[in-house]
């Protein structure tokens, strides 16, 4: 990180870290909200087809996987995971090169709709579009990691409307039976698309299914930044422990529609859509840094001014990169004699 | 050489590729200390152990979808679904995941899975224990889809398949398990996939099959070369990819072609073949290409009567290799 070490706050030392940390994960947060509002921007001016957002969930997402260990654990995220992916590695050109869908996207090289992250380079699998499929693939990579004893922990993220399919129950259950060290984050944001959570679920938490399985399930306040960060590193030692999984469920809000081609107010009261916006975790979180002394204005500013460099950097970037040769369309559907990767 | 039944071989080649890579892992229903309903896989967790040889829940997705995991993470998973009827809740993984992975990731990742299943009528396993779903997966790129019909091509097949970069469905005609014999040697051996065999060489009508369907077509040209009529039978083996070669070059010879498979005759795997043949072999043919399978019923019958009913056999093979040489 760029800036110098600037000592432990109390607030730090509560939970285990470094004033650094705090501001690097808040960097994160800010961060991840820039490019999305980016993306939408880019959409509304005709020049990205497709948003898909993760406005909301940004705070849940930077504070649990930033205990994962980059280069040795597996992220398998959802579509609304763009704070998980540039938390666990991935830069702000790699989204806004998913956003454009040009021919050096490492996430699917154009192929793919907006937002279905992944990265070879960065042990985040490809994730396609039908919901908690990815969740299966999570299971069998912590399988393959104890198999290997490779140490490796793998986490998915998903939402809370994933967690009603078929694929989420087969693979908590397999992996409760041989304690896989892999962790579940159900991000909760209360509407699968319009239908809202008392028609999605009879119980409350989506968590209380863990029981059912023999692990803990746990719930956290999604805006609350180090609530999740302590859920998430005690999820993941736990599971690096060989004590095995955890379903960790994140109460977020989505600030924005479905997607781009949604129109949430059709569906959602404007008295539910200003309090989602009470339930934003990042101006919950400036504030609490503000509070413990380790954010201030002027430190504040910097950070707002690299994140909006860095963010004007990916997008002209990006778009001035080479769109996907349909000479090339033909290519990976099976592997390649050699030179495949 | 030692002689060995079908499944003989294709336990032989699991164990053999356990033994010679330690990352080939099995899983499924009743895999482990029951060794496979059919026995199949009898032997390998007292050989290799509880944690490659692993004994699954009934959840046929979790089983494909966990095998992705585990083949992005260095093993090469070899699934078992217990019957091919009930692949189906394994369909999305299979189609939305396993065959699109290497594709939707622009070549960063790959799926090495191979996934066993027996299929086929004709033992008494009526509606959801005989049927044949290769076509659902012959149409989808990204997949390969492999059919023997010998146990020396089951386990040199296999062994292919496992040591393959991409998703195999690997389907096993249950009632050859133990009618079908022949010599397999006893060494590593691998069958490439994507060629087909020509089991008889004939030069009035060429015969095409894959599996059971491939020994009853031996036996129908048997039948109707006592008439004087001098059939090839030519064995696909890989459905997907095809051995485009081999079709055409026969076809061309012969000018007429019967295509046999078990499934369902409309939109089956035949059809495919016959639209082949259509395209790129129409100035060659002397009559229709012909289908012989099974009848448009949504599965088989149980009753021995409605079973008998249903599948397909040599003589109403033969029956179609007459027509067409009348034509």
């Amino acid at each position: 990180m760029a800036e110098a070490s600037i000592g432990t706050s109390e607030l730090a030392a509560r939970n285990g870290l470094r004033d650094d940390d705090l501001l690097r994960m808040y960097r994160l947060v800010a961060l991840s909200r820039a490019i999305d509002e980016r993306m939408w921007v880019l959409n509304r001016s005709g020049k990205a087809a497709f948003v898909i957002s993760g406005q909301g969930h940004e705070g849940a997402e930077v504070g649990i996987v930033s205990s994962l260990r980059p280069h040795l654990d597996w992220l398998v995220p959802y579509y609304r995971s763009i704070a998980a992916v540039l938390t666990f590695g991935m830069t702000p050109r790699e989204i806004l090169l998913a956003q454009f869908a040009r021919a050096t996207d490492p996430s699917s090289g154009g192929r793919q709709m907006p937002g279905h992250y992944g990265s070879a380079e960065h042990n985040i699998l490809s994730t396609s579009a039908p919901v908690a499929t990815q969740l299966l693939h999570a299971v069998g990579i912590a399988m393959a990691a104890k198999n290997r004893r490779t140490g490796q922990v793998a986490l998915t993220e998903l939402g809370e409307g994933s967690s009603n399919q078929g694929d989420f129950h087969e693979g908590l259950n397999f992996a409760g039976i041989h304690h896989l060290p892999v962790v579940f984050v159900v991000e909760n944001n209360g509407y699968a698309i319009s239908v809202p959570m008392s028609l999605q679920s009879p119980i409350a938490n989506i968590a209380d299914r863990a029981a059912s399985y023999g692990f803990p399930g746990v719930v956290v306040d999604g805006s609350d930044v180090l609530e999740c960060y302590r859920a998430g590193r005690e999820a993941i030692d736990r599971a690096r422990r060989g004590d095995g999984p955890t379903l960790i469920e994140a109460k977020v809000t989505r600030l924005t529609a479905h997607s781009s081609d949604d129109q949430q107010t059709r569906y959602r009261s404007q008295e539910d859509l200003d309090a989602g916006r009470q339930r934003d975790a990042l101006p919950r979180f400036r504030q609490q840094l503000r509070d413990a002394g380790v954010l201030d204005d002027e430190r504040e500013s910097a950070i707002a001014a690299g994140v909006k460099a860095a963010v004007d950097d990916a997008t002209d970037w990006a778009e001035n990169q080479p769109e996907p040769d349909p000479a090339t369309a033909m290519r990976h559907v099976y592997a390649e004699p050699e030179g495949d990767r | 050489m030692p002689v060995r039944t079908f499944i003989e071989a294709i336990r032989g080649a699991l164990a053999s590729e356990m033994r010679r890579d330690e990352r080939v892992i099995v899983l499924g229903e009743d895999v482990g200390l029951k060794g496979g309903v059919f026995l199949a896989t009898d032997g390998l967790q007292a050989e290799f152990g509880v944690e490659r040889v692993i004994d699954t829940p009934l959840t046929e997705s979790m089983i494909v979808g966990a095998s992705i995991g585990a083949a992005v993470n260095g093993l090469l998973p070899v699934p078992e679904i217990q019957f091919a009827d009930f692949i189906l809740p394994a369909f999305n993984q299979i189609v939305s995941e396993a065959a699109r992975m290497r594709y939707r990731s622009n070549g960063a990742f790959g799926c090495p899975i191979t996934i066993r299943a027996p299929y086929g009528g004709g033992v008494h396993g009526a509606l959801y224990h005989s049927q044949s779903l290769e076509a659902f997966f012959t149409h989808v790129p990204g997949l390969k889809v492999v059919i023997p019909s010998t146990p020396y091509d089951a386990a040199g097949l296999l062994r292919s398949a496992i040591r393959d970069p991409d998703p195999v469905l690997f389907f096993e005609h249950k009632k050859m398990y133990r009618s079908v014999r022949g010599e397999v040697p006893d060494t590593d051996y691998t069958v490439p996939l994507g060629r087909a065999q020509v089991r008889r060489s004939g030069t009035q009508i060429t015969v095409v099959g894959y599996g059971l369907m491939a020994h009853h077509a031996m036996e129908a040209a048997e039948l109707v070369e006592a008439e004087g009529i001098s059939v090839e039978v030519i064995d696909i083996r890989t459905l997907r990819p095809l051995d485009l070669d081999t079709l055409l070059s026969s076809v061309r010879r012969t000018g007429k072609c019967v295509v046999v498979y078990e499934d369902n005759k409309f939109g089956g795997y035949g059809a495919e073949i016959a639209a082949i043949l259509a395209e790129q072999a129409f100035d060659f043919l002397d009559g229709p290409v012909l289908r012989v399978a099974g009848p448009d019923v949504p599965a088989v019958p149980y009753a021995h009567a409605l079973e008998d009913w249903f599948m397909v056999n040599p003589d109403r093979i033969a029956a179609g290799i007459r027509q067409l040489a009348a034509y």
